[in-house]
């Protein structure tokens, strides 16, 4: 106490934070931008290791077979579905009961917000067919799911054939203490969604579905599979759910330990581990594939239909068969034991998944990042916000220095004091922060409710119109705010408090968010706060203005959708021309907001009415007259 | 201890003579009148050592404190240490088994009602007449120390209670997990080794044992016992303070492991004894080296009166009652108790080296229904690989490579 009230010294130490202040939110900068680099250095990583007891090592003996089997199960399957030219219900629920399942099927439906053209689906209806194995010694109190997503585009024919193949091999076993559910969706992500919001019994997303018949008790755990070739080279997992959520780490490291005990390739985002992860070489490749899970976390969307069951909190993951033109493949038997030892293994389970990480960065399989590790170089980002905003309050209550104090550049001693200069005048702020809420709304509103208007007065289809007027609504919002201060011009303190104001609001408003990201999702905040943080602190309407501008428009989060696009393909060795990566941001804006709508991801809506208007009141703050 | 009779002395015992075996006490039983003076001090000493042994009853208590598909192991560890004193002759009524879950009806077993022991399938201890007397969530501290304190409630069945005496000699074997000065039951409470060693202090006072061998197989065991200050216990654990007691005989069947390195080595050792064998503590003590183990194991001698070469495997581990046969008059002093013994024992404690075969009178072969298996010999891997190789060189040497069809 004796600090802060003894008036010399609290102003000793406001000189001495704003002399430092610069140097500091410099060298915080780039402590946060380095930290989060050296993630995937050696110190920083830590060795995977399966933390469940219940589940404890691979000792398990595969004994499927049934890979010629399975076989045989795609080549019906494909044959029906051309016969049907839907997903053929009565051939699934017949072979799923001649091996001695108990079969339901559950229709749904659901009306778009708008066309979805890159799935081409608009009004859609479809049926998922589920079989239920019953533990023959258990109650069915708790359960796992082996799920297939089939939709017209990709048919995971394979996949349905390796599902029907293991569920009779399973059904002849003896030792499951859990039921399992062996699903097939139809429309993949959709069909997903419906079954997981029945079997709970909730409707979260308006979907339209017919009640389930059979249940069997919590889902303790669910593994989804792609398989679109009759063998496989490698196994792409995917972990990233909806949100950024993650499955609990063991259920990664089961798949992972299977994979070494099956000498299976197993690969992460796409990409393999290298072989020496002390070297230089191996540490890079690791911040690479790192970067591309931090892209597609922050991303927000479901990467497979596990996505959905995180939101359950049922442990899912994701595996894809991969046919590449690599010499050495595997077929049916070596996917089908992979997925009966992860399966006896989870069988094991006494409780959830709960021993291992749920926050966790993956620079390779087998080495991982905790969350105790990665959340510094965030905080040193989110430092710098705080840094600012304590030299504008301390700008702002200058009274305290006295005259004879100096205090920046800005600055002018011959300015009058106002008696209560000591306060932050509110009023002038009122103006700003409703118009850039309010223009937030609409980017969040207007898109989707007025698509048929825009559609009948331009040339243009639903689906794009939602995506130009969201663009519209996003440019315009830039022009809106240089004269809102105007309407309540009373500026009684002297012409840079109410600028400074402003930006302490924005400030505070960004880190408070930026914070709160980062907490669901660290991805998409250090994305967010990488880009977002500089350009806020910079931001002043003296100075370089045109740079300030252009800086400010690069980072805004449009811009930064834009580039992650662009950085992700370059990391994945597949890089945009300007005109694809045009047509993939319109694209994403699009899959934004029906991921929204359909399976309600929050990153639309984060960006819209939250982000986007923070990042309005800088550009207000930059053109303040 | 070579076993060294005189002859004639000994015989098989008539199915008849364990008639007289149900008052607890030995029979020396005289069959022919007596012949001199020389001859009568020489079967008066044997008689002494029949008598020797200084209980007349024998206990066990198995403990398993695990819960869980995953601790299969330490059920099987139990299982096996009960399949043991079982084979060697107590009998359920004298055996508390504790086991914290059911493995043999685990619906993850892949066997059920079983709980191997040995990779493969290669021994049942489940047994076809396994007598739980406190299972699931009846194994707990509380239960535990009332068993062994006697301080049960009036309604608790006489296969629930500990019913020794100052004549019985105990077997306390536990297993599960545990730490430095503890071990854990269930998953939810735990028995400190002052909360074990008082225990056994008040079972002393109250004159519920003679002697007692503690035996413990988890991490840290040592430090179970090393606050034990009551006599006449004998203690050993699977490993040192500070080591953790490590699994064995992962089978991938069944998916666990099996048992534990500690007990799997003791239970090799069990099988080998029958009623009458004559290895001794010292034997016990040297049966799981750290080669094996992995762990160091301890044992605790200290309180102990005996010394532990003199104390035979069964007189904890089996409830055998010695018979003697002779064909020589025996003329018992009535004072023999009272004066010679205490003098002879004072003179002749360690050295009395007169050693008696004893015969067998349980019908043991009945009782272990698996037998020991014969070792049968084979010759080394290596050597018939190198006869092989010499026989294709030969007929190669010989013929030459063209007539290979001929061969295959």
């Amino acid at each position: 106490m004796g600090l802060l009230l003894d008036s010399h010294r609290r102003r000793a130490l406001a000189r001495l934070l704003l002399r430092l202040n610069t140097p500091l939110c410099v060298v915080s900068y780039l402590a946060g931008v380095f930290w989060f680099l050296g993630l995937a250095f050696s110190p920083l990583t830590q060795n995977t290791y399966i933390s469940e007891n219940a589940m404890g090592s691979t000792m398990v003996e595969e004994q499927f077979e049934g890979g010629e089997h399975a076989i045989s199960f795609a080549r019906d399957f494909i044959a029906q579905r051309r016969k049907t030219g839907s997903l053929p219900v009565a051939w699934l629920e017949r072979t799923m009961r001649s091996v001695g399942l108990e079969v339901y099927s559950q229709s749904f439906s659901r009306t778009l917000p708008f066309p979805d053209e890159t799935h081409e689906r608009y009004m859609v209806s479809g049926t998922n067919v589920y079989g239920i194995l019953r533990a023959p010694r258990a109650a069915s109190t708790e359960s796992l799911v082996l799920i297939v997503p089939s939709s017209p585009e990709t048919l995971n024919a394979q996949a349905v054939g390796l599902l029907l193949s293991l569920a009779a091999y399973f059904r002849s076993q003896i030792y499951w203490a859990k039921d399992i559910i062996f699903l097939v969706t139809e429309h993949d992500l959709l069909g997903t969604e419906a079954w997981l919001e029945a079997y709970h019994d909730v409707n979260i997303t308006g979907m339209q579905s017919s009640a389930l018949r059979g249940r069997a008790g919590a889902i303790q755990a669910a593994v989804a599979l792609e398989l679109n070739s009759d063998v496989v080279t490698s196994l792409d997992v995917a972990v990233e759910g909806l949100n950024g959520q993650l499955p609990n780490l063991d259920l990664l490291n089961l798949f992972h330990a299977f994979c070494q005990k099956e000498a299976l390739l197993c690969t992460l985002q796409g990409k393999l581990q290298h072989s020496d992860w002390a070297s230089l070489g191996g540490s890079l490749h690791g911040l690479q594939t790192l970067m591309l899970m931090v892209l597609r976390q922050a991303s927000g969307r479901p990467h497979g239909p596990h996505g959905l069951f995180l939101r359950y909190h049922v442990e899912a993951i994701t595996l894809r068969g991969i046919n590449s033109f690599r010499q050495y493949k595997y077929d049916m038997t070596a996917v089908g034991k992979t997925l009966e030892g992860m399966f006896r293994k989870l069988n094991n389970l006494l409780e959830r998944l709960h021993q291992s990480y749920f926050f966790y960065l993956l620079p390779s399989l087998s080495r991982f990042v905790s969350i105790g590790l990665y959340m510094p170089a965030i905080g040193f980002l989110l430092f710098i916000p705080g840094l600012k905003a304590l030299e504008l309050w301390v700008k702002l209550n200058k009274a305290d220095f006295g005259p004879e104090e100096q205090l920046g550049p800005n600055h002018s001693p011959a300015q009058p004091i106002g008696q209560d200069a000591r306060g932050v005048a509110l009023t002038p702020l009122v103006a700003p922060v409703l118009i850039s809420q309010a223009t937030g709304l609409a980017l969040y509103l207007l898109p989707v409710m007025g698509q048929h208007v825009a559609a009948q007065h331009f040339p243009v289809a639903e689906a794009e119109a939602v995506v130009l007027t969201l663009l519209a609504i996003y440019v315009a919002g830039l022009a809106l705010p240089h004269s809102t201060h105007r309407v309540v011009s009373s500026t009684p303190r002297g012409p840079d408090s109410g600028w400074m104001a402003l930006k302490l609001l924005g400030l505070l408003y960004l880190a408070i968010q930026l914070g709160c990201i980062s907490l669901f999702n660290f991805s998409l905040g250090f994305l967010l706060a990488v880009t977002m943080v500089p350009a806020a602190a910079l931001t002043q309407p003296n100075g370089p203005r045109f740079l300030y501008a252009v800086l400010l428009v690069l980072v805004s989060p449009g811009a930064t959708l834009l580039g992650s696009l662009f950085l992700w393909r370059e990391l994945q060795e597949a890089p945009l021309t300007l005109a694809e990566g045009w047509q993939l941001f319109l694209n994403a804006l699009a899959q934004g907001v029906l991921d929204h709508h359909l399976y309600g991801a929050l990153l639309f809506p984060l960006l819209s009415l939250g982000l986007y208007p923070c990042w309005l009141l800088f550009w207000n703050v930059l053109f303040w007259k | 201890m070579a076993a060294r009779g005189g002859p004639g002395s000994v015989r098989e015992a008539p199915a008849w003579a364990s008639l007289g075996l149900g008052l607890g006490l030995l029979l020396l039983l005289l069959l022919a009148p007596g012949c001199g003076g020389a001859a009568d001090k020489r079967i008066e000493d044997q008689a002494e050592q029949l008598f020797k042994s200084g209980h007349t009853n024998n206990w066990a208590v198995l403990v398993c404190t695990s819960r869980f598909w995953f601790n299969y192991r330490h059920v099987a560890n139990t299982l096996s240490v009960y399949r043991s004193v079982k084979r060697l002759g107590i009998p359920d009524s004298h055996i508390v088994l504790m086991l914290a879950d059911d493995m043999a009806c685990n619906s993850r077993n892949p066997k059920p009602a079983t709980v191997f022991s040995h990779k493969n399938m290669e021994l049942n201890v489940y047994g076809d007449d396994v007598e739980v007397d406190y299972r699931s969530y009846e194994v707990t501290v509380e239960n535990f120390l009332r068993v062994l304190t006697g301080r049960v409630p009036p309604s608790t069945p006489r296969s629930k209670r500990l019913l020794s005496d100052d004549r019985s000699n105990i077997l306390i074997y536990m297993t599960g997990h545990g730490g430095n000065g503890f071990l854990k039951f269930q998953d939810s409470e735990e028995i400190t080794n002052v909360e074990l060693a008082d225990a056994f202090e008040q079972m002393w006072q109250k004159r519920r044992y003679h002697e007692m061998l503690f035996i413990i197989d988890t991490c840290q065991g040592a430090s179970m016992y090393e606050r034990f200050y009551s006599p006449n216990v004998m203690a050993l654990a699977s490993s040192q303070v500070g080591e953790d007691s490590l699994s064995h005989q992962p089978d991938l069947a069944i998916g666990v492991h099996l048992m534990d390195r500690y007990t799997f080595y003791v239970l090799e050792f069990l099988e080998e004894i029958h009623p009458a064998s004559q290895a001794n503590m010292n034997d016990l003590f040297q049966v799981c080296p750290k080669s094996l183990c992995v762990s160091t194991p301890g044992h605790r001698t200290d309180l102990f009166q005996r010394n532990p070469q003199n104390v035979l495997i069964t007189d904890f581990f089996g409830s055998v009652r010695k018979v003697e046969l002779t064909t020589e008059t025996v003329s018992l002093r009535p004072d023999l108790s009272s004066m010679g013994y205490s003098h002879l024992k004072c003179q002749k404690d360690e050295e009395l080296a007169e050693p008696l075969n004893y015969a067998e009178q349980l019908p043991v072969a009945q009782i272990i229904h698996q037998k020991p298996k014969p070792k049968e010999w084979h010759p080394p891997g290596g050597f018939i690989l190198g006869l092989w190789a010499l026989i294709l060189m030969v007929f190669f040497k010989t013929y030459g490579i063209k007539h290979m069809k001929y061969v295959f």
